[in-house]
């Protein structure tokens, strides 16, 4: 599973960008590891990819990897998205570094909108590319409010827009990119993952990195440091359910990508961590492996 | 001694052959072909004939070349000849449905009937300059097609596929008469129709829309978009000729068309649905149907009962401003002479400070 190593892109620096550069990128990350939650500004440069797409992830990779590293690339929980494959090629080519499609084998993962489903463990580094870092934008736009918000730990407004979800659908109305508070202090986006993920980043042994390119800000999750959902008392914290398990490897416990198989409705529920849906594949679970129609979901 | 400047004709006539000069260049080098502007400024031709509003590929080419590739006087120049032009019939609805797919893309399914078709895209190149290309005649990598038999011909539609479990809401037709709006021939009026909302979009600046739809997405407006489908290839155009009394098919157009895909929580006579936004542009221009899409979607906020707080949500600002032909005339009359008006408020500025002055004579001003 995990490529070799080979030469370095000629004409380039090692991960592409320059090494004041990569050290300017790394005081930052330091300052955000001291500071859980707190989003540090960086001077974040242009990329050969478009902002959006992973600059952030890509410059936080680029300025902590090592040749001795092994890094995991996935976009929705997959290695082979395209988006995965073009930043994995990327890193492939510009430092040489082994890849690996493998969770337990690589050093340094670097994600888009998932976390694996096996748990990561110490020593190694989970790269989130992020959007939006700001948690509270969608209730505040302006980044001058923002800051001065989180200086004070304001963050009622937050609270009382999960109480008007409830008031109002009789839920909360977030399914990802669910609002964290870090170490009991900042209050945190946690990228675009699924609230299903949330539980994964508390006290995880791994060190987790945000890069927002396109905002210039870096933060980061020290490992086992304490990582909260929102929530009330009497209204707790709750991740999504499926009624399925996965159509291949039948897992139960992962979270489960829909995918369309006519123009009628049918679909069949798959892991969307491609890496755990294959382990459990080779290690001889199998799943229903055929697809639902509609009609026979509703006549449940 | 200063002379008054006259005789603007001369002037005129130097100023042009000047310009004639400049797109030339240097004449040792060999002169665009018409053909190799619409072969291999394909993008560009295709951004002037959607924003132009006239799907001709030689005339866009001309107006390329002609505005020595300034993108909005191409435009220009060809809204300035489309205006010359009769109409000879107003075609049938296009069914993209049916396009024949060279791009299919869906951000919200993993896979889907009919599948993903990438086709050819700036997305996943990697943005280092490629010095081969500064050679010409370098050599071309194939692409190695697919197999053009799996791509099936009537291509479901990603929001059908929501519409089936009736989680998006529906497209409804338009009362009769079902004549749409046309803004090249009717003022635009407040509030705009869908369909009049839709022409202005389309017709819009592409990077005027493009920083709305960012604005938008970033909390200037609550966009929180997937985009359903982006879908670019040939549609069949059809028009029923008055004589014959059913449609025939006049030719093929190539379309870019994008679905974007927004929550809607409800409201008290709303059960909660995803909602559309809307693209469509002639041509690849992708960038253009999916920021057009968004400001669609955004401009629907207070018909979905939210609050227009932000620039994009206010119909009135977006579409009163979004035509680059007419913002641009009007940014630039500022060049022409404005003497008498000028002459005017020196007069009054004048009067102003001698009666300020007059008012505060301790406060008297510092002439350098």
């Amino acid at each position: 599973m995990t490529n070799a190593i080979r030469e370095p892109l000629a004409g380039y620096n090692f991960a592409y960008l320059d090494e004041q550069m990569k050290r300017s990128i790394r005081r930052a990350i330091l300052k955000a590891v001291a500071v859980p939650g707190y989003q540090v500004p960086f001077g974040s440069r242009e990329m050969p990819l478009p902002y959006g797409w992973g600059t952030g992830g890509i410059q936080v990779t680029a300025s902590i990897i090592g040749a001795e590293d092994v890094l995991k690339v996935i976009d929705q929980g997959a290695d082979d998205t395209t988006n995965a494959v073009s930043i994995r090629q990327f890193f492939a080519r510009t430092t040489g570094v082994a890849t690996t499609e493998r969770t337990a084998e690589a050093t340094i993962i670097q994600t888009r909108h998932r976390i694996p489903e096996r748990p990561l463990g110490p020593g190694q580094i989970i790269v989130y590319q992020v959007p939006i870092p700001e948690p509270l934008r969608w209730v505040e736009a302006r980044e001058t409010e923002t800051r001065k918000m989180h200086a004070l730990q304001e963050y009622g407004v937050m609270y009382v827009k999960l109480y008007e979800d409830i008031a109002r659908f009789g839920c909360i109305n977030t399914s990802y990119n669910y609002p964290v508070l870090v170490n009991g202090r900042y209050l945190m986006a946690p990228s675009p993952i699924p609230k299903f993920d949330n539980p994964k980043m508390d006290r995880n042994p791994a060190l987790q990195l945000f890069g927002a390119g396109r905002e210039k800000r870096i933060y980061a999750v020290p490992p086992f440091t304490s990582v909260r959902s929102l929530d009330f008392e009497d209204y707790p914290f709750d991740v999504q359910h499926w009624d399925h398990c996965c159509a291949l490897c039948g897992a139960a416990d992962s979270y489960l990508d829909e995918v369309v198989t006519d123009d009628h409705g049918g679909r069949m529920f798959v892991c969307s961590d491609t890496d755990y849906c294959g382990e459990r594949r080779a290690a001889g679970h199998a799943g229903p492996g055929t697809p639902i129609p509609l009609a026979a979901e509703a006549a449940e | 001694m200063y002379v008054a400047v006259k005789g603007g004709e001369t002037a005129i006539r130097n100023a042009h052959a000047l310009l004639a000069e400049e797109r030339r260049g240097d004449p040792a080098v060999p002169e665009l072909t018409l053909e190799q502007v619409k072969e291999q400024m394909a993008l560009a031709v295709d951004r002037v004939m959607t924003e132009g509003s006239l799907y001709d590929r030689d005339l866009a080419a001309l107006a390329v070349k002609q505005a020595c590739g300034d993108l909005i006087e191409a435009v220009f120049l060809l809204r300035a000849y489309r205006t010359t032009l009769p109409r000879l019939a107003v075609s049938e609805p296009v069914d993209t449905a049916t396009m024949d797919i060279r791009r299919r893309v869906s951000a919200t399914y993993k896979d889907l009937p009919g599948g993903q078709v990438l086709g050819p895209t700036f997305d996943y190149t990697h943005r280092l300059l490629d010095f081969s290309l500064a050679e010409t005649g370098h050599p071309q990598e194939k692409p190695a097609h697919g197999d053009a038999a799996t791509i099936p011909e009537r291509m479901p539609k990603v929001v059908d596929v929501l519409d089936h479990e009736g989680l998006i809401e529906r497209e409804v037709a338009p009362p009769e008469p079902a004549e749409a709006t046309d803004l090249t021939r009717v003022p635009l009026d407040f509030p705009a129709g869908r369909d009049a909302r839709l022409q202005n979009l389309a017709r819009g600046d592409e990077g005027f829309l493009l920083a709305l739809a960012y604005s938008s997405q970033r909390g200037f407006g609550s966009a929180h978009p997937f985009a359903g489908e982006i879908r670019m290839g040939e549609v069949a155009v059809e028009i029923v000729p008055e004589e014959l009394g059913f449609a025939i098919e006049i030719g093929d157009i190539t379309l870019t068309e994008c679905d974007m895909v927004s929550q809607f929580k409800g409201s008290a006579t709303e059960s909660p649905k995803f909602t559309r936004g809307y693209g469509l542009s002639f041509g690849h221009c992708e960038r253009k149907a999916m920021a057009m899409a968004l400001v669609d979607r955004t401009l629907r906020t207070r018909e979905l009962g939210g609050e227009a707080r932000y620039p994009a949500q206010d119909e009135e600002f977006v579409l009163s401003h979004s035509d680059n032909v007419e913002a641009s005339g009007f940014l630039q009359h500022l060049k022409l002479p404005h003497y008498v008006d000028f002459q005017g408020e020196l007069v009054t500025v004048r009067h102003l400070k001698a009666e300020a002055a007059r008012r505060r004579p301790e406060q008297e001003e510092i002439v350098p």
